[in-house]
C-alpha cells in the first residue's frame, strides 16, 4: 500500500484542514448560505469515505499486481465463489450508503422549503440575458436587465482582461444580508439555470413554466455565477451578480431604484429629438442588441439576420415596433415589450432606422410605442 | 476439436472480391472488421473536435473558434463519440466474438447483419455531412434539449435523420445478438456456461432494444415540433420543454449502460486469463450485471435535479442512484477477487484491464458523489460532470476496448501485437488521460459550467493544463493505430490459444480464425 497510502494520507491531511481547503481552487466555492456550507460539509464527508474504500480496495489490488506475479513465482490459488464473501460486499455497502444518504434527505428537504419568504425575486432567462423583478417584499416593483458589462474588446483579446473576467454585468442584484430570499426562475425563449455556487442555488429557467429556490446569504459581499444550462450562441456570456448589502444600504438602493424607474417614466412621456434618440439608443443597442444583430448590423446570417439594408428596418414603422414588441416565437428575439422601457425601444429602433447604412432620417417616439403596446 | 477444424481447410472465402466482398458480405468476422474500422474512423474525426474544443479552451479569451462553432463542436463531439465510436466498437467486438465463444457458425441473421453495418456510413456521413449546411451543425447538445433543439438550422434536421438510422442499426444488431446467444450456444453450453463477454452483451441487447424507440420518439417529437406545428415540447401550445428531459434520459440512462457492460464483459474475460485463476464469482457477476441494467430504467431523473423536481421525486431518484453502486462494487471486488493470489502476467491486454479498474472506479466514486441529490444540484453542468462521465466513458469503455484489442488481435491477425507498442501506449493513454480529465474535477467544484467557450479567469490554469493532456491523449491514440497496422501485417505467430492463461472455444480455433469456424457445433463438458 506503501505510494498510494502516502498520497492517500497527503489529500486526508489537505482535506482535514478545512480552512485551507475553503481558500483553495481544489473544492467547492466558500459557502454564503446556510444550505451552501451543508452541501460542502457534505461533500467533504462524501469525499472521505470515497476515499477510504478507494484505498482499501486499490490498496488490495495493488498488493496483488506485486506479489501474486508469475514472474515472482506466485502460483495461482484456486478458490472461486464464496457466498458469505458476496453477502459482506454487498450488505457493507449497502449500510454505507443508508449513512450518506441521511443527511443528503435532511438538505434536500431544506432546500425545498421556499415558504415565508422576505423578499421574492423572478429571474427571467432570456437569451443571453437576465430580467430580474422583484415582486414582493421591501423593493416591490423594481425590475431591471441584467448584462454582461465585459467588453467585447476583452472577449477578443484586443485589451487586458479584467479581474473580474465574464463574471460582471451592468445591473447586478441586491439583496440585504440575512433575509431569506425566494428567486422565481422562468424563461421566454429556451432553458436556462439560475445558478450561484456560493449560495449553493441551481434552478433551471424553463419557458412556460415557473420554478422557485430560496437562499438567506449570512455575509455582505459580491458573489457571482452563471448560467448553467446550454442556452445557445452566448450561453458563456450571461453572468449572474449578486450584491448583499446590509439593511440599510438596501433600504437606499431601493430608493435610488424607484427614483430611476419614476424618471424613466416621465423620459416616456416627453417629445425626444433625433439625435437624442440615436444616442440612447446606441446605449441601449449595445446592451441588448449586438449579440446577435453585431455592431455593424450585419447579424451573423442565417440564424440571426441583419439590420443593415433589412426590409424590416427600412419598412414601415408599425411593423418594426410589432416585432420588436413581441419578438419572433421560435427564434432567439425576445419579445423586448417586456423587457425595456418605451423610450429605449423607441431609442433603438430610431438607432437601427439610421444607423450604417440606413439612412430613414425618421425619429420614432415613446407614445408611438406606448400607442403600439396599446393596441 | 482440433479435428473438427482441419476438416475445414476449404474454409476460405468463395464470393466477390475487392469492394464488392465488403458490401455484399454476411461473414460475422468481416463485418465485426467492417464495424471496428468504422468506429475507429469516427474515434478520429470525435477526437479532431476534442481537440479544437481543447484548442479555444487553452487560455481565456477568444482564439480559434467563436462561440457557434464552438457549441457545434461539443455537440457533435459527444454525438459522434457515442454513437459512432463506442456503440459500433462494442457491435464489432460482439460480431467478431460472439459466435466463436459461443461455438456458432456465425450470427443468427447473417444478412441483416449485413445491413445493420452498411446503415451506419450514411448515417455518419449525414452527422459529419451536417457542419457544411447553412447554419451548421446542431449546436443544441448532444442531449439535443427542446426548445433549444426547435430553434437550430436544418443541421437538426440532418442530426435527427442519422439518429433515426444509426437506431435501427443498433435495434437490429441487438437482435441478432439475442438470437445468436439464445438460439446457437453449442451443446453443453448452458447460460450459466456461457462466458461472461456473452452475457454482458445479451443484457446490453435487451437495453438497446428497449432504449433506442424511446430516443427515435423523442428526437421525431423534435422533428415535428419544427417543422410540423405540433408543440411537445412548447408551453405556449400546451406542452412542457421538460419532458422531454424526461423521455431523453429514459433512453439516456440506460445508454450509459448500454457502453459500459460490454466493457464490464471484456475485462471479465481478461482478468481471468492473466492472473490464470478463474473469475471469482461468475453467477454473482451475472446478477450484478442485470440488476445494474433493471436499476438503469429508475435513476433517469437523476440528470434533472436542477429542473425543480418536487422533493419526493428528488429522493426517490437519489435513493435509487446510490442504489446502483452495490452492484457496480460487487465486479469491482470481483475483479479484484480474482487478481488475489492469482499467477499474474501484464502483457498489453492485462495493463489496459487493470488500468480500467482503477481509472473507472474514480469515475464510479464521482458518480456516487454526483447521486447526492445537493452535491448535483453544485456540480450539475459543470466539469465536475464532464470529468466523471470521462473517467467512465473513455477510462471505462474506451480503454476497455483497447485492452479487448488487444487481447483478440492474435486471434483476428493471426500473430501477436508487439508489447512494447502496446506498452507505449498504454502508458502514454492513462498518465495524459488524467492530465487531461482531473483538473476538471477541480473546475467544476470551483464553478466552471460546461459548454462554454470562454471563461473566467481564475479557471486559467487547469484549462491549460487540460489542454495540454488532451493533444498527448489524442496523438498517443496513433499509436494504437501503429500497433494494428503492424499487427496485421507480421509479426510474432499466434498459437491457437495465444494467451497461456486463456480458456474459451474462441482459443480452440487456429490464429487468424478461418473465415468460417465451428460448422459443426463444438460439444462443451
Amino acid at each position: 500500500m506503501g505510494l498510494a497510502g502516502r498520497h492517500a494520507l497527503a489529500v486526508f491531511l489537505l482535506l482535514a484542514s478545512p480552512a485551507l481547503l475553503a481558500q483553495s481552487r481544489y473544492n467547492l466555492q466558500p459557502p454564503a448560505t446556510g444550505i451552501a456550507a451543508q452541501i460542502y460539509d457534505m461533500h467533504t464527508l462524501m469525499l472521505l469515505i470515497c476515499l477510504f474504500i478507494f484505498v482499501i480496495v486499490f490498496g488490495v489490488m495493488f498488493w496483488a499486481v506485486v506479489h501474486h506475479r508469475k514472474s515472482k513465482g506466485a502460483i495461482a490459488a484456486h478458490f472461486h465463489e464464496n457466498t458469505a464473501v458476496e453477502i459482506a460486499w454487498t450488505v457493507i455497502p449497502v449500510l454505507i450508503l443508508l449513512g450518506m444518504a441521511w443527511p443528503a434527505t435532511k438538505t434536500v428537504l431544506e432546500m425545498k422549503d421556499t415558504r415565508d419568504p422576505d423578499i421574492t425575486i423572478k429571474a427571467t432567462g432570456y437569451q443571453w440575458k437576465w430580467g430580474y423583478d422583484y415582486l414582493q417584499g421591501e423593493g416591490q416593483g423594481i425590475r431591471f436587465v441584467s448584462n454582461l458589462s465585459t467588453s467585447r474588446e476583452q472577449i477578443d483579446g484586443k485589451t487586458a482582461k479584467g479581474e473580474h473576467y465574464l463574471v460582471e454585468v451592468d445591473n447586478p442584484v441586491v439583496v440585504p444580508v440575512g433575509k431569506k430570499i425566494r428567486v422565481l426562475t422562468t424563461a421566454a425563449d429556451v432553458i436556462h439555470a439560475w445558478w450561484l455556487p456560493a449560495f449553493g442555488v441551481k434552478q433551471d429557467a424553463i419557458p412556460g413554466f415557473i420554478r422557485d429556490a430560496w437562499f438567506r446569504a449570512d455575509k455582505e459581499g459580491i458573489y457571482r455565477g452563471n448560467c448553467a444550462e446550454l442556452c445557445g450562441k452566448d450561453h458563456g456570456f450571461m453572468p449572474i451578480e449578486v450584491h448583499v448589502v446590509s439593511q440599510e444600504a438596501y433600504g437606499k438602493w431601493v430608493a435610488e431604484q424607484q427614483a430611476a424607474m419614476a424618471a424613466a417614466a416621465s423620459a416616456g412621456a416627453r417629445e425626444w429629438t433625433l439625435a437624442e434618440l440615436v444616442e440612447h439608443g446606441a446605449k441601449v443597442y449595445a446592451a441588448n442588441c449586438v449579440a446577435c444583430h453585431q455592431a455593424d448590423g450585419k447579424g451573423l446570417p442565417p440564424a440571426f439576420p441583419p439590420l443593415d439594408g433589412s426590409k424590416v428596418v427600412l419598412g414601415e414603422v408599425a411593423g418594426q415596433i410589432a416585432v420588436v414588441l413581441n419578438g419572433r416565437p421560435g427564434t432567439p428575439m425576445a419579445a423586448f415589450g417586456a423587457l425595456l422601457s418605451e423610450a429605449d425601444i423607441a431609442a433603438v429602433i430610431t438607432y437601427t432606422r439610421n444607423s450604417w447604412s440606413n439612412k430613414t432620417g425618421e425619429a420614432v417616439q415613446p407614445a408611438q410605442i406606448a400607442a403600439a403596446k396599446g393596441k | 476439436m482440433a479435428a473438427v477444424m482441419s476438416d475445414h481447410a476449404h474454409g476460405d472465402h468463395h464470393g466477390p472480391t475487392g469492394l464488392m466482398r465488403w458490401i455484399t458480405t454476411t461473414n460475422h468476422k468481416d463485418i465485426g472488421t467492417m464495424y471496428l474500422v468504422f468506429s475507429f474512423i469516427m474515434f478520429l474525426s470525435g477526437g479532431v473536435m476534442a481537440l479544437t474544443i481543447r484548442a479555444e479552451l487553452f487560455q481565456p479569451g477568444l482564439q480559434v473558434v467563436q462561440p457557434e462553432f464552438f457549441n457545434q463542436l461539443t455537440t457533435m463531439h459527444g454525438l459522434v463519440m457515442v454513437f459512432g465510436a463506442i456503440m459500433p466498437a462494442f457491435v464489432g467486438f460482439a460480431n467478431w466474438q460472439i459466435p466463436l465463444m459461443i461455438g456458432a457458425s456465425d450470427m443468427a441473421f447473417a444478412r441483416m447483419n449485413n445491413w445493420s453495418f452498411w446503415l451506419l456510413p450514411p448515417a455518419a456521413i449525414l452527422l459529419i455531412g451536417s457542419f457544411f449546411v447553412p447554419g451548421g451543425a446542431t449546436a443544441a447538445g448532444w442531449t439535443l434539449y427542446a426548445p433549444l433543439s426547435v430553434q437550430m438550422g436544418m443541421g437538426m434536421d440532418l442530426a435527427i435523420f442519422a439518429i433515426h438510422i444509426m437506431g435501427v442499426s443498433s435495434i437490429m444488431g441487438a437482435i441478432n445478438i439475442v438470437v445468436t446467444i439464445l438460439n446457437m450456444r453449442a451443446p453443453g453450453m448452458t447460460m450459466m456456461k456461457m462466458p461472461l463477454f456473452c452475457w454482458t452483451w445479451l443484457i446490453t441487447a435487451y437495453l438497446l432494444i428497449a432504449v433506442m424507440p424511446v430516443l427515435a420518439g423523442a428526437v421525431t417529437m423534435v422533428l415535428t415540433d419544427r417543422h410540423f406545428g405540433t408543440s411537445f415540447f412548447s408551453a405556449a401550445g400546451g406542452g412542457d420543454p421538460v419532458m422531454y428531459q424526461h423521455i431523453f434520459w429514459f433512453f439516456g440512462h440506460p445508454e450509459v449502460y448500454i457502453m459500459i457492460l460490454p466493457a464490464f464483459g471484456i475485462i471479465s474475460q481478461i482478468i481471468p486469463t492473466f492472473a490464470r485463476k478463474p473469475l471469482f464469482g461468475y453467477a454473482s457477476m451475472v446478477y450484478a450485471t442485470a440488476s445494474i441494467a433493471i436499476l438503469s430504467f429508475s435513476v433517469w431523473a437523476h440528470h434533472m435535479f436542477t429542473t425543480g423536481m418536487p422533493a419526493a421525486g428528488q429522493l426517490f431518484f437519489m435513493y435509487a442512484t446510490m442504489l446502483i453502486a452495490v452492484p457496480t462494487g460487487v465486479k469491482v471486488f470481483n475483479w479484484v477477487a480474482t487478481m488475489w493470489r492469482g499467477s499474474m502476467s501484464f502483457e498489453t491486454p492485462m495493463l489496459w484491464a487493470v488500468g480500467f479498474i482503477f481509472v473507472f472506479t474514480m469515475g464510479g466514486f464521482t458518480g456516487l458523489i454526483c447521486a447526492i441529490a445537493p452535491i448535483d444540484i453544485q456540480v450539475q453542468d459543470t466539469y465536475y460532470v464532464v470529468a466523471h462521465f470521462h473517467y467512465v466513458l473513455v477510462a471505462g469503455s474506451l480503454f476497455a476496448l483497447f485492452a479487448g484489442a488487444y487481447y483478440w488481435l492474435p486471434k483476428w491477425t493471426g500473430h501477436m501485437p508487439d508489447e512494447r507498442i502496446g506498452k507505449l501506449h498504454f502508458w502514454c493513454s492513462i498518465v495524459f488521460f488524467n492530465i487531461t480529465f482531473f483538473p476538471m474535477h477541480f473546475l467544476g467544484l470551483a464553478g466552471m459550467p460546461r459548454r462554454i467557450p470562454d471563461y473566467a479567469l481564475q479557471f486559467a490554469d487547469f484549462n491549460m493544463l487540460a489542454s495540454i493532456g488532451a493533444f498527448g491523449f489524442g496523438l498517443s491514440q496513433l499509436i494504437f493505430l501503429v500497433a494494428v497496422v503492424k499487427c496485421v501485417r507480421g509479426g510474432e505467430k499466434a498459437a491457437a490459444r495465444a494467451w497461456e492463461g486463456a480458456e474459451g472455444l474462441e482459443w480452440t480455433v487456429p490464429s487468424p480464425a478461418p473465415h468460417h469456424t465451428f460448422e459443426e457445433a463444438p460439444v462443451v463438458r
